[in-house]
Parts: C-alpha cells; structure tokens; sequence
C-alpha cells in the first residue's frame, strides 16, 4: 500500500536550489513575478500557520490571483511531482498548512472576491480568500448572515474554514461549516475541475461535499465556496452564570440540555481564564468564581424572555451563585469579547501557550476537568481552560516557555495525555482544528490501522501519487507501530483497542 | 450463538470468494427506491437492538437493523426527535436503510438532512472490515467524515453496523396555517419567508394551496402566525396531512404515475412539465406525477441548478439518478474501489456502472 511520505522527513527537508529553480521557472511560465516567491526573506513569513511550534521555509511559494493560474500551477506541481500545500490566512491551529521544504505553499490569499450575493435564494458565493466575519458585513443589510463564527473570525478565510470543518460560540444551534456550505469548486492536484454540492439541497451519489469539508486541504484545492445565510434572529441576550465548583459548572450544562433548551452559544470558562482575560479586555466576568458560563438565547423578544428565564431557573437550581442577563447589544458584546479573545489574552500571560482541541461526551466533563488538573501537577505547568460547553468541545491552554526545551517537551507530553484522555472517555482528539502535524500520533490512538488504511484509500482516490498536502492528517501505519512502541515504553496508557459504540 | 456481525464478515467473506454479489436490505421499505436489486438477500435486521441513548447528550447509538419505529417511540418520550424526520415508507423501516437512503422529511429545509444529524458510523466495508468513523460527540474532525459520506450510499460502499445520531428536542408548540396561491408566488413568497426569523418547519403547495408548518417557543409560534397570515388547520387534521407528505400516502402520491424528484435551489422559476406536481422544502424539493421523457425532466431541471430523481415507478432500466460528471464518476468508481474491491455489495442499486 503506497503511504505518504511521512511529515517530519519532508519538514527537515532542505531546500534543493537546483529544484527551486527548476520549479520556479515552470511556474513563472504562467505567473507574473509578483506572484512566485522563492527568496528566503520573502518565503519566511509563510513557514509556520496559527502553530508556531512547527516551522518550515517552503521551496517556493506561488500566489496566483486567477483560477485558471490555480488549474496550471497544480497541472505543473503534478507533472513535476512537487507536492503543493494550500494556505489561506495561515491561523490553522494543527500545522495543516505548515511548508515543505521540497514543496510549493499555494497561498490563496488573493481570492479575496465575495462573487455574488443572492438575498432570496439566502446564499453567498465567495472565492476562498475571503475572510469568515467579511461574509456577514457584507449580507447584514439583508438582514442575513454567515453562522459559522470562529473566534478567529476576522482574519480566518472560508476556505480554511471549509477544510477544517470550523465551528463557533453558535455552532450548538446552528452548526458547523458541514452544515453551513452548500457547494465547493475546486481542482484535484491534477487539475481537474470538481464541484462537490450545489445550490440545492443535495445532489445525486455520494456526498462529497461532506467528505471534502474537514479534508484538512488533502483531497481538492478550493477556489469557490457557496455558503448559506440564516436570517438574523430579531433579538440575542447572554446569561451569565458563577459556580463556586468548575465540576458543578458541567452539570449545569447537562441540564440545560435536558431540559429541552438549545442555547444559541453555550461557553465556559474557568478561573484562571477569566483572570487571564479580564486583564485583556473588561468584560466585567465575576472573578471570584470557579467558572463562569455563559449562555445565549436568540429569537423574537418574547422568545428570548422566556427562554432566559428557563435557563436562569435550571442555573440557579444548578447551584449557580450569581447570575446576569446583559440589558442591550453592547452588553451582550461585551460578555462575548473575553471569551472571544480568550486565546489572545493567555497569549499575554505567558510566553507561548499550546491550544488543545478534544471533545468529549458533555457528562464526562468533571472527570476531564480533574484530569488536567492532575496533569498540571504531573507536569508542572499552568492550564486555564474555555470550552465550548454546549457541545463537550474542550480548548485547555498550556502555558509554556517555548525557549525552555524541557518546557516545550513536557507540554507535548501534558496535551498527549489529554488527548488520549478525551478518547478514552469516548471523545476524539480534535473537535475543530483538525490533525494537521500536530495531533498525527493521537490518530493512532483514536483509530486502528484499518480505519487509517480506509483514510489512506480515499486520499488516493483523490490524489494517487500523495501530492496535495502530504502527511497531514492521516499517520502512515509504520508512523503508529512506532509510536505505540514508544508509549508502551514510557509506561503509559497501552495501545487499546477502544470500543466507540 | 454466533453475533450477527459476525456473520455478516462471513458472508461478505463468501460473496466475494464467489463473486456473488450481495443484496443489503432490513425491512425492505425502500425496494422500490434507487436502482438494480441484485444479488443475494443480506439481512441486516438481526443486527438490531438500541445501544444507548443519553437524552441530555442529544445522541442516540444503534444498531442497523433496529427498526426506526423502536428509535421514533424510545425518543418521543423524552420529547425529543430525529429531526430529519425520515420517511420510513412502511413498517420495517430500519435505522441503516434510513442512512443508507438518506432520504430525509419535511422538516429537511429547516433542520438539516439525515447527513447533517450522523455522529459516526461503524460501517462492514466489502473486505469485511469492521471500520468505526466519527463518534458520539457533536463536533469531530479526525480523519475525513466517512461517516456522513455512508449516509446516502445506498449500501455500496459498507454495510452500517451501527450509527450515533444527533438527536433535537420536539418543539414546545407547532401550528400549521393555509393559505390560497398561485405557484409562482408561493415560490417567491417562500423564499421571502425564509429569509426571516419565522421559525418555519415545513411547506407543501400543491394545486394553488399552500400550507406551512411554524415550530418553535409558544410565543414565537403566535408571532409568526400573526405575520404569514393564512388559516389555522386542525391539529390531528394537521399531523395526518405531514405524515402523508412524509410517507407518501398523501393522494399526490397514489397511483401509478412515475413520480419524479426535482431538488433544486428554492427560488427556481417554476418548472415545466406536464403532469401535477407538489412542491416542499420552501421551493427546494418539487415533486412531479409526470410521463414525460427522463431526458426532458433531467433537461429541465439541470437547466435550474438542481438534478432529478426516478423515485418512483416509471422506466428504470437507463438508471434513476442524474448522470455525474466525468471527474466525479471517476472519484466515484475509486472510492466504490476502496471500499469495496470486489463489487459484492448492492453492485447497480446507486449507478449502474458500479
Ligand atoms: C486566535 C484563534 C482562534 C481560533 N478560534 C477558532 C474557533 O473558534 N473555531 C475553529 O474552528 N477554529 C478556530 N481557530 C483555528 C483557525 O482559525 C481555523 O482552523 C480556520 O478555519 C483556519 O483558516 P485559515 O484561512 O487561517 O486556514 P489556514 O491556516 O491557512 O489553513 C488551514 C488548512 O486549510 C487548508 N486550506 C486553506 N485554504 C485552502 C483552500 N483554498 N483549498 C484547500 N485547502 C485549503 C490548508 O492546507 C490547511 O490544511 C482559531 C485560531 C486562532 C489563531
């Protein structure tokens, strides 16, 4: 079975500059100057995406600005056998648009045109540059907007959303880019042309729209995505909630759940967290609390008034110790600002900080919650933690020194275990940023060689020779031999065979 | 005795030894639906049973053979719903031919398709391989989601061991009004009110008369009447007329007149065929009782943005769906490949080439 090449011998690629020339000049052919880059001061601004543990000067980097430039490069990489990398605005949180050294980064950047925007038919047409938050500006006069909303929302692209599946504070109600996109246009690393979806509700045969959202950029390069636009609920408020126990916190969420109410965003925070943000940005959290969560309700006035008072009544009887309604949109905003900028805020506290991404069955949150504080012991790091509650999605932060080596290894360390915690407990590993580099080995984990094979399969149906973005994503079965011999060893967990149903 | 997973490796184990291929089937429900039937009955139902449900996680775990019906009761006491409302076309429905079909309900515009609610899925693939994909968890984004390509598949590329799904609570208050209107303005008049915060939960014109059902918070329900207007059905009136439309017993659906499905961006112009037609999903799904040629209906509605469906009835033999392009048939056979080397399983039931 022909596997890709695995990442780490493509990342310490040195640069070959007979072959950077060669591949330079076959794609000048057909780009202006402006759009191939090769020297290094120009090639090191795009060595490392959102995770910046991982670097890599690219050979090239082309930044082509027509789709038909796209279709030549990837014919040109393909006849070459060049493996080409996609970027869109490089905040990818799991290295899956981190270079390589023997490869052409494609950066979409300049497809930054929304196409066409139809107010009837309540979808947006937009060309993959385009920023997430861009979409909503531009159809708010409509009274419509995009629902997907990453905290990274003013700088990520859709195309980057559409290949990692993003989601957002709303994603509970309202979904996740799956849910949200209608179509993708895009070449296959030979160049030929796909459409996945349509302006209907499905089309005919398999769904490879669903297949291709999440494809972390391995399966086809996007040029053009067709997104659907909700309308704008009359009215939003956020409730916000102390608990004096992060575990009772967790509990408060399953509550709320079963009671029948799906809150349009339902996010936690914990202590260390809030005193992070708090600092950054005012957004008036009670910080003497453990956790705080908050949680939206949005619909006609009367709606939300009934279902803020539902919610405040499952709150209270959840042991909450303190709890407040924000009283207009700039309130409402505010409450959203800390948690939105929670990751910038951490940024501030310490020198670098490791975002973790599982997911976990919402029930199972305080022995997770107990588990990284363990691990915080263990390892002697600090660990706030925000959450996507509503939805079990956990992003604990590692605070750590990346200068120190010893730091940087031990919260490698630190974030496998969680990981693999969230497996156990009937999670996955990355519930929104994708594998990428960085999560490769908890794959191993997660699935056993026959379903990897299956990954590997599909991605050769795709792309028969591993050209478009290879090694991300999907561990050669070599890669997970090793590492389970490797974690035997440090007399860690064994490699089990997890029953997920 | 042996567990009935096990046989199924067995008996695709057989198949392919024998190049005899297999025929997937649990109630039978859906027969009629899709293309060729060939091979040897497989039966899925004696994998069945409810592996868990967690209201307060909104998932349900099941097998593929249990019946949708045990599924629906098990989830209507907890007050909570699929809410793709799937069309089980008879009594025998089961939870893997309803992914498989991924046929979903009236419900479709509003809250999503069978697609949008899978979780994961263990899925049989044609070597025998037992493959978990997705989970149990909402948001899962490790390795591609092959988990929601099996939805629709039509048992081509696996048999479904067993699938999570994302499960919603019922709507505290649901109403259904009526209203008079010609086609071109229902189209119109549905996409409008679909692009306002109206909470509706289905439409179905047909023959100048327009009903749509609003689901949501008490207050919201009564707000939203106030705006689209219209008269108030009967509630047990109401509950019998989506069942129909979901199940296809309303009269649109009698008789034997080919039934074609059009899905199409919902504000297409109104299509030209002869015969009658019923149009869902606020503009987006219009179906039609039509003996006009297929290469006509498929003409019209490829020039629309959408493709056409044989559903039902008529000339099957040239196949039921839309031809694809040659890229996607191309990655169509591949993946087929992948899965399932040997072409044992339900071999023509999705195109005829494959
Ligand atoms: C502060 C911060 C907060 C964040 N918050 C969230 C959050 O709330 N939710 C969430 O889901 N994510 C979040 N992220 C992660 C990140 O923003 C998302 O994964 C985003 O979708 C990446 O988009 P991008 O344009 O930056 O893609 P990049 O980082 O450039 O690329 C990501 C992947 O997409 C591929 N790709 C990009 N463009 C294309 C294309 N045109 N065709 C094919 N493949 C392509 C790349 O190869 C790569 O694999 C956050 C990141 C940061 C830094």
């Amino acid at each position: 079975m022909g596997e890709a090449l695995p990442v780490e011998e493509r990342i310490d690629a040195r640069i070959d500059a007979a072959r950077q020339r060669e591949v330079a000049q076959a794609l000048r052919a057909f780009l202006p100057e402006r759009c191939v880059l090769w020297q290094e001061e120009d090639t090191r601004p795009f060595e490392c995406d959102g995770l910046t543990a991982y670097r890599q000067v690219p050979m090239v980097v082309a930044l082509p600005e027509s789709e038909e430039q796209v279709q030549r490069l990837l014919k040109t990489c393909h006849a070459l056998g060049v493996p080409v990398v996609p970027r869109g605005a490089g905040t990818g949180l799991s290295g899956g648009a981190l270079p390589l050294g023997d490869g052409v980064l494609l950066s979409m950047a300049k497809f930054m045109r929304i196409v066409r925007v139809d107010p009837l038919a309540r979808i947006a047409v937009v060309q993959p540059g385009v920023r997430n938050a861009a979409i909503s500006d531009v159809v708010a006069p409509f009274g419509l907007y995009y629902a997907p909303d990453p905290s990274s929302q003013i700088a990520c692209s859709i195309g980057g959303n559409v290949a990692e599946n993003s989601g957002g504070v709303h994603c509970l109600k309202y979904g996740l880019t799956v849910h949200n996109v209608l179509a993708v246009r895009g070449y296959t690393i030979a160049g030929e042309p796909v459409t996945f979806g349509s302006q209907a509700l499905d089309t005919p045969g398999y769904d490879l729209l669903a297949l291709a959202i999440g494809s972390e950029g391995m399966l086809a390069v996007t040029v053009e995505v067709t997104v659907k636009l909700l309308p704008r609920p009359q009215t939003a408020r956020v409730l916000m909630a102390s608990f004096d126990d992060v575990e009772k916190a967790g509990n408060a969420v399953a509550a709320i759940i079963g009671e029948g109410i799906i809150p349009a965003g339902l996010e936690m925070m914990d202590r260390p967290a809030t005193r992070a943000v708090e600092e950054f940005v005012h957004a008036n959290y009670d910080l003497e609390a453990a956790a705080i969560l908050l949680c939206e309700s949005d619909g006609t006035p009367e709606e939300v008034e009934e279902e803020i008072g539902r919610m405040k009544a499952v709150l209270e009887r959840s042991g909450a110790t303190r709890t407040s309604v924000s009283q207009n949109e700039t309130e409402r905003l505010r409450f959203w600002s800390g948690r939105k900028a929670a990751f910038s805020a951490v940024g501030r506290i310490s020198p670098d900080y490791y975002c973790m991404d599982g997911t976990i069955p919402r029930k199972r949150l305080g022995e997770i919650l107990n588990f990284i504080a363990e691990m915080e012991k263990k390892y002697g790091l600090r660990c706030p933690n925000v959450f996507h509650a509503g939805d079990g999605n956990l992003h604990p932060l590692i605070l750590f020194d990346a200068n120190d080596a010893d730091q940087l290894q031990r919260t490698e360390r630190f974030a496998a275990e969680v990981l693999e915690k969230c497996v156990e407990v009937g999670g996955t590993i990355t519930g929104e940023h994708g594998v990428g580099v960085e999560k490769i080995d908890q794959m191993c984990v997660q699935f056993k060689p026959a379903e990897l094979a299956a990954f590997h399969a599909v991605k050769r149906a795709f792309d028969p020779r591993g050209l478009l973005n290879p090694g991300k994503a999907v561990p050669t079965l070599h890669r997970c031999v090793e590492y389970g011999r490797m974690r035997v060893s440090g007399g860690r967990l064994k490699f089990p065979e997890l029953p997920r149903f | 005795m042996p567990d009935a997973a096990e046989r199924f490796v067995q008996a695709f184990r057989d198949a392919a030894a024998r190049r005899q291929p297999l025929r997937l089937r649990g109630g039978g429900s859906k027969d009629f639906y899709g293309g060729a039937l060939l091979g040897e009955v497989l039966d899925t139902r004696g994998h069945a049973g409810i592996v868990s449900y967690e209201p307060s996680e909104l998932v349900v775990t099941a097998r593929g053979g249990t019946p949708l019906a045990e599924i629906e009761a098990m989830l209507e006491e907890k007050r909570q719903m699929l809410a793709f409302e799937p069309p089980h076309f008879g009594a025998g429905a089961t939870l893997g031919g309803c992914l498989a079909a991924g046929l979903s309900g009236p419900r479709r515009a509003a809250a999503g398709a069978v697609r949008d609610f899978v979780l994961g899925v263990r899925l049989l693939d044609g070597r025998g391989r037992d493959l978990a994909f997705g989970g149990q968890v909402m948001k899962n984004v490790a390795g591609y989601d092959l988990s929601r390509l099996a939805a629709g598949s039509l048992g081509t590329l696996g048999m479904i061991l067993a699938a999570s799904l994302k499960v919603l609570p019922r709507p505290a208050a649901e109403i259904t009004l009526e209203l008079e209107m010609p086609e071109e303005r229902a189209i119109d008049t549905l996409n409008r009110w679909s692009g306002q915060p109206l909470s509706i939960s289905a439409s179905a014109w047909s023959d100048g008369g327009l009903r749509v059902r609003v689901s949501g918070a008490a207050s919201a329900v009564r707000a939203a009447q106030e705006k689209l207007g219209g008269e108030r059905v009967d509630e047990a009136q109401a509950t019998g007329f989506w069942r129909g439309i979901r199940e296809q017993t309303d009269p649109f659906f009698a008789g034997d007149a080919p039934l074609w499905r059009l899905s199409l961006p919902s504000h297409a112009a109104r299509i030209d065929l002869p015969g009658t037609q019923l149009i869902e999903w606020g503009g987006a799904l219009r179906w039609f009782r039509s003996q006009a040629d297929a290469s006509f209906v498929r003409a019209a509605a490829s020039r629309a943005g959408g493709h056409a469906t044989l559903f039902r009835g008529g000339e099957r033999s040239g196949g039921v769906y839309a031809p694809l392009s040659p890229e996607l048939a191309r990655l169509h056979r591949e993946l087929k490949a992948a899965f399932d080397p040997d072409g044992i399983l339900n071999p023509g039931r999705l195109y005829p080439d494959f």
